[in-house]
Parts: C-alpha cells; sequence; structure tokens
C-alpha cells in the first residue's frame, strides 16, 4: 500500500503514527508542506491514502483539496478539515444535525457584536474561528470587558479578527470532556481538568479516564458523523443539570496525553483506520 | 547524538530515535529548536507559532 503522511513539525503524535506504521512494516512516505511545489494541473497522485498530520490548518485545507481532487482518499477529507478548522462551520454542521452545541451567535461589527453579548447575557465566550489550543479565547465578564477587547480586536486585528463568533459560557463543573471517535466508534475519552476554564492540556488542563458511557458515545459519533466523519476528537461540556453539548471537533487530533491514561493505543487504532480506507473499505 | 543549541551553544544530546523536523526543548536556555538534519545532528531556533496552528 502507498501510504502518504502530510506533516511539518514532528510532535509526539506523529512520533507515535509513524513508529506503528514501521511496526507494521508499512511504508510510507513523508509529505513535509514546507518543500512541497504543487503543480496544480497535475491531476494524479501515486498515493493509496494519505494521512494527514500538518500543523497549519491553511496549508492542510490546500493539500487535502488537491489529494482529494484528485482521487486519492485522505484521513480525514479536506470536508472534514474545512469544517472543524472552523469553529462557525463547525457550529452549522452541529446544529443542522442537531448535535447538542452551546448557544452562539455571529457578529460581524464591534457594535452588533456587542448587541450580541448583551443578548446572551454575560459571561460570554469570544473566538476566533480559525484557531487552536485555546488561544485567543476570551471570557467576557462585563460590558467593560466586552468593550476593550472589541476595540482591541477591531483596531489590531486582520479581517478574521472582525468575525465576531460569541458563544455561551457553559458553567462546567472545572473540566471538560474530550472523546475519541474513529470510524464509527468513539474509542476512548479522557477528562481535562483545570483550575482554569481553559482546560486544554496544552494550556495545563490535567488528563484522567473519562467511562465511554452509551450516552457519551452516541454524542460523540453523531458529532463525527455531522462534520463528515474520519478520525477525529470531540471536546464535549457538561452543565450543571447534567446535559452534554458538543463544544468543539478536532481533525488532526493530539492524543499524547490520552493513551496511557485510557489504555486505548490510539495510534494503532487510528492506523487501522488508515489502512481501511487505503484499501477502499 | 550531539548538536549545539543556536541560542546559547549548550551542547545538547538527542536521544536516538530523533527524527528530522522534531521539536525539543534546549535544557540549558529553554529554546525551542527544531531538528533540521541528523547527519549531522543540526538545530535551529523552532518557527514561532502561528495563528492558524493548531489540532
Amino acid at each position: 500500500m502507498r501510504i502518504g503522511v502530510l506533516c511539518s513539525r514532528i510532535r509526539a503524535e506523529e512520533k507515535l503514527l509513524f513508529s506503528e506504521l514501521e511496526r507494521r512494516g508499512l511504508m510510507f512516505e513523508k509529505i513535509d508542506d514546507r518543500e512541497q511545489i504543487f503543480d496544480l494541473h497535475q491531476r494524479e497522485y501515486p498515493f493509496d491514502v494519505v494521512l494527514e498530520r500538518a500543523i497549519q490548518h491553511s496549508r492542510a485545507l490546500y493539500m487535502l483539496k488537491i489529494l482529494n481532487d484528485a482521487g486519492v482518499p485522505t484521513v480525514n477529507s479536506y470536508r472534514v478539515a474545512l469544517t472543524c478548522g472552523d469553529k462557525f462551520l463547525t457550529t452549522q454542521a452541529l446544529v443542522h444535525a442537531e448535535v447538542p452545541t452551546p448557544a452562539c451567535l455571529l457578529a460581524f461589527t464591534p457594535e452588533s457584536a456587542l448587541e450580541a453579548m448583551e443578548q446572551l447575557g454575560y459571561p460570554v465566550v469570544l473566538k476566533p474561528v480559525i484557531g487552536s489550543w485555546g488561544r485567543m479565547v476570551s471570557k467576557i465578564n462585563d460590558r467593560d470587558a466586552a468593550e476593550a477587547i472589541l476595540e482591541h480586536r477591531d483596531v489590531l486585528g486582520n479581517y478574521q479578527h472582525s468575525i465576531f463568533y460569541i458563544q455561551e459560557y457553559v458553567d462546567k463543573p472545572g473540566r471538560d470532556i474530550r472523546s475519541f471517535v474513529v470510524g464509527d466508534e468513539c474509542i476512548a475519552a479522557i477528562y481535562r481538568t483545570s483550575d482554569h476554564w481553559i482546560t486544554n492540556t496544552a494550556r495545563g488542563g490535567v488528563a484522567s479516564n473519562c467511562p465511554v458511557s452509551p450516552e457519551l458515545a452516541e454524542l460523540s459519533i453523531r458529532a463525527a458523523q455531522a462534520v463528515g466523519g474520519g478520525v477525529v476528537a470531540i471536546d464535549l461540556l457538561e452543565t450543571r443539570d447534567g446535559r452534554m453539548l458538543v463544544n468543539e471537533v478536532n481533525y488532526t487530533m493530539e492524543f499524547r496525553n490520552s493513551i496511557e491514561t485510557t489504555g486505548v493505543d490510539i495510534p494503532a487504532r487510528m492506523i487501522d483506520y488508515l489502512v481501511a480506507v487505503g484499501q477502499g473499505r | 547524538m550531539i548538536a549545539t543549541c543556536p541560542e546559547c551553544a549548550a551542547e545538547i544530546t538527542l536521544p536516538d530515535d530523533t527524527m528530522e523536523s522534531e521539536i525539543i526543548v534546549c535544557p540549558e536556555c529553554g529554546a525551542e529548536l527544531e531538528v533540521i538534519s541528523l547527519e549531522p545532528p543540526t538545530l535551529a531556533l523552532a518557527p514561532e507559532v502561528e495563528e492558524d496552528w493548531g489540532e
């Protein structure tokens, strides 16, 4: 099988995936986005399947589009990357698939964004539509803070920062849940616990095992299907009244803190899926 | 494998399973470094995180 791996920076996850490929004797070609020149008239690529592990969303999107248009299946697909890489598109996909997700408003000017925040009621969460690891995600507790941050975004930001994606603040119990979906199965989940309201493990959140209840599995799989399926990590918030809301879906999932925590060999499950896609299954 | 930190000139021992494009942190100065070559072992300052980086 001809396997390609889109990547640039090699994180712990990429090393684990490469090791798993090597353990199985599967040859693969690393495609470093920093070294590639793509001839846009080329319509064939010599791969049966390509695993996307690029760290940069814009490059991942373009490379996946090129490969998918040439008929090369990718994990994940261009459509999944497009939807998950933009929080607005993720929310649209979840809402239209009737997957529970926090209340969310979109506005395009500081004035209308302020009005949207007042409508939603403080605190609210303002997020850039593109970005990861909790960067530039702001919890806004009152109108003074709202006015300050909106002015900064308006003056200092690029056009992306004039897209105001405003989400209800969910008063979660000091943790959120990250579940891992591979194909049509929720293979594992972790709690991410932090004293800070941002619980990303990249920001100091501590991982512990979260049992995969039927409810969690069902909701995670529905969220994955809403964005187009594949191999994705779902971030979920628990409400005080016992509901679960899907917050975000990640398409190049990081899992280094979740293998020992859950006892699930996540890279092995990912490679199983990659091989199945490469075999046309 | 031993490489030199381009920031503080410390000599850094790289583990045997080190790969090209991997990111390491200099134990002496804390700089984030990218392994740009294994033969010979060569390090460069890692690129700054950009807005669309992530998972």
